[in-house]
Order: C-alpha cells, then structure tokens, then sequence
C-alpha cells in the first residue's frame, strides 16, 4: 500500500482517538474535581450530565472569535498552532500494543519528550503576543515553571533506558514483560517523572501559568472560541501523552504481570487505557486535593532539589546496575 | 524512511484539522465587533499604561540554563542506550561520571551566581 495512504489514515485515527480523550476528559475532569470537592459536578443534561460535553463542544464552535487590537496579530494568531500541532505529533509515540502505534521510529522515546517540549513555547508566544498584564505574567511563568521541571523529566527516563538498552517505547514496553515493570528498580525516577507531568500539564499544584484567582486565565486571557478551545484541547492531549509516557517507561505498557505479552491479544489495547486513565485519574485527584505553590518555591524545587538529585540518582543507579551485571557475572 | 512520513502526515494533518476546526468556527460564530471588545482586558477598566510590561529579568536566566541543561540531557540518552548494551564496559561508566560531573560543576557555578534563586 501506498505509504502515504497508511500515514494518513494513521494521522486520522490518531485524531480521533485524542477528541474522544479530550471530549471524556473535560467531563472527567469536572466530575472528578467535582467530587472531590465536594460537589456534584454536571448532573442537567443526559444521563449524570454526560451530555455537557457536546454542549460545550458546541459552545466553543459557535462563540464569536475576538482578538484584542493592540496585540501580535500574527504571533497571536498562529501560537495555537504551536501549541496543538506538537501534542498531536506526540500522540503517534504512544505504544497502545505491539502493533497498534503509529510512528515508531527508533528513538521514539526522544521523539516523543522533544515534540512534547514545544508546547510551553507556544504558552508563551500565546501569552506575549496578548500584550495583557495577566497573559504576560502567565507566560513568564510557562517559562518559568514549565521549562524548569523539563530536565528533571528528561533525567527520569534515563534509568528505564539504562536497563531497557534502548530509547524506543516499544522496545522498553517488551523489556518490562520480559523481567519486571520498571517502577520497582526506578522508584525515584517514577516520582520525580510523576511530579514533572504535573506541572508539564499545567494542573494544580502547579498550574502557575493561569492560576485562575490572581491571573484570570493567565497566557489565555485573550483568547476566545475555538483558539480557546485548542489550548485546551492540546492540555488534556497533554495528560493523556505525559500519562501513557509513565505508564510506558515505568508500568508495563500494555502487559500485565505474569501474562505472556502476547497472551492478551486484542485487550492490551484495553489494559494500557485503562492504566493511562488511572494515572489521569491520579493527576486529577492530586488538582483537587493540593493547594497551589508559590512561584519561587517551585522553581526552587526544580533548580535546586530535583534537578541534583536526579543526577546524583542516574549516577547511583548506574553503579547499582554495574554492581548487579558483575556479581551475577562472578556467580 | 516510512517513519518520517508518518511523522510529516502528522504535521500537516494537525495544521489542516486545527484550519478546519477555525473555519468552521469562523462559518457557525456571530460577528459583532463593538469597540469594548478589541480592548485588553483589565477587570473590566480602561486598560492603564502601555500594554507591555516589564518584567523581571530572572525568568530569562532560567530560560538560559535551561537551554543549556536540556541539551546536555539529551546527550545522556546515547550513553544510556550504549551502557545498557554493555554494562560491564568501564569506559562506558566513567564517560558518564565525567560527564555528570561536567553538569554538576555548571549547576553549581549557577547556584554560587545566584542564578537559580528568585530575587
């Protein structure tokens, strides 16, 4: 078959896969934050208020579209672009089973961390070009904060490297059903790579760069209707991405413990959704029950707590890995 | 190569979905510009003083060190896929520590600066 054919059909299927996710998500993210507050969340429309997601779909579709005058035009323009575009490359990394990923190329874990570091710029250019009091100080903060915990992210993917021998996702994934999921020898990096998501996706604790109560909606305050709409698209995109990410390095992919990786069959599709779900599940619960840093504190976390340990840990975790090949040599 | 045209498809999908997305957006939503709503938004006043603010310096340190520190995390993920290969390699261990040890040596010099706190 053509190769042209196969990568667009890919393309397309991958699309729907992430409005499916983004249209379940603004109703989780509601009903879970919901709850955990105490509140109920949409019940009015359909059954336990399923359909709010259509009507805010359409809302989004149908709201007038207005740009303030003093901004970027051009900048302003495009920096949904920057900011969507990238979140959907990353979605063709994601292993959903041995077969079913759509780009898989040999470095796909790189790929996938390199497509998912543009994003933050196109926060920023949304918010600079607005030329709004709020947008600017929220996109200060994107890169600020955003940027900040990207390295410690990219350090926490080196351990699952290390004992894989390989940076592409699929590889890794078959690595973890052959010996164990690579939470148990990682610990730490699973943590930090946990704490990283975080504040990548832009939620709460971190969620400095539109913090609702002091900067309205922060790099987002001037943006309207279906721009709006892809900003937000892109950030539960975001979830799912950094979510299936962990799951992938840490988790198992789609295998299960003690199950052949084959034995599955078409489920593993199944079980990886349902461990991507469980960890967005996690990263919503943390949204809702923690309350917001301060800005300089959490850039001292990053700079000056995460980012050396992290490296002190790769180096421990290397002679570790040393130490066990040579005595299982010896032996 | 059929990698990299899945990865190009993406590209231009995702512009032209995200083009489409707008225009049928721009086809469905009203149009009524009134004067009110071309102005910043400032709470609802008249915006105050020049659009753009100043701002502090210290956010563009910490895009600097960041540009430096990823890309010198990305030359580990080589190292890591060669030393998983080998383990038992020597070499490939003390490339590391010398390496590390490099990372440590400009985080530290930043930290001494005052580069890394909030002022």
């Amino acid at each position: 078959m053509n190769p042209w054919l196969v990568a667009l059909l890919r393309a397309l299927l991958i699309l729907v896969v992430m409005l499916l996710n983004g249209s379940l998500a603004i109703y989780m993210v509601r009903k879970v934050l919901g709850h955990a507050h105490l509140r109920l969340g949409p019940t009015e429309l359909g059954p336990a208020g399923i359909a709010q997601v259509i009507a805010d779909i359409v809302k989004l579709l149908t709201k007038e579209d207005r740009h303030p005058n003093r901004s970027d035009r051009w900048l302003y323009l495009i920096a949904p672009f920057i900011v969507f575009v990238p979140s959907f490359v990353a979605f063709s990394f994601i292993p959903f089973t041995d077969k079913l990923v759509a780009a898989n190329p040999e470095m796909s874990l790189l790929m996938m961390l390199a497509f998912l570091a543009v994003p933050p710029l196109g926060i920023f250019a949304a918010g600079w070009s607005s030329r709004s009091k709020f947008a600017t100080i929220g996109a200060m903060r994107a890169i600020g904060g955003m940027v900040t915990y990207e390295i410690p992210l990219l350090l926490a993917a080196i351990p699952p490297v290390i004992l894989a021998g390989s940076a592409n996702l699929q590889a890794i994934v078959l690595a973890q059903s052959h010996s164990i999921w690579y939470i148990l020898p990682c610990l730490p990096s699973f943590v930090i790579a946990l704490i990283c998501a975080q504040m990548e996706t832009n939620q709460a604790p971190f969620d400095m760069t539109e913090a609702d109560q002091e900067l309205v909606a922060g790099f987002s305050t001037e943006y309207s209707a279906m721009r709006f709409g892809f900003m937000y698209l892109a950030e539960f995109a975001g979830n799912f991405t950094f979510a299936a990410l962990i799951v992938s390095l840490f988790l198992g992919g789609w295998t299960l413990p003690g199950i052949s990786a084959t034995a599955l069959g078409p489920f593993a599709v199944l079980v990886f959704v349902a461990k991507c779900y469980l960890l967005i599940f996690l990263f919503m619960m943390v949204r809702g029950t923690y309350s917001r840093y301060r800005v300089d504190h959490y850039l001292e976390v990053g700079w000056k707590r995460l980012l050396p340990f992290s490296l002190a840990w790769i180096v421990v975790f290397a002679a570790a890995v040393r130490i066990i090949a040579m005595l299982k040599g010896g032996a | 190569m059929f990698q990299q045209i899945v990865i190009a498809c993406f590209l231009v999908f995702g512009v032209a979905f995200t083009l489409l997305a707008l225009g049928l957006s721009w086809l469905l939503s009203p149009t009524n510009p009134t004067e009110g709503k071309g102005l910043t938004f400032e709470s609802g006043m008249e915006p105050l003083g020049p659009p753009w603010i100043r701002y502090r310096s210290g956010f563009f340190v910490y895009a600097v060190l960041y540009v430096v520190f990823d890309i010198e995390t990305a030359f580990l993920y080589p190292w890591a896929i060669a030393y998983g290969k080998s383990v038992t390699n020597w070499f490939f261990f003390a490339e590391m520590l010398i390496f590390i040890a490099i990372l440590f040596g400009g985080l530290l010099y930043a930290w001494k600066e005052k580069a890394l706190s909030w002022h």
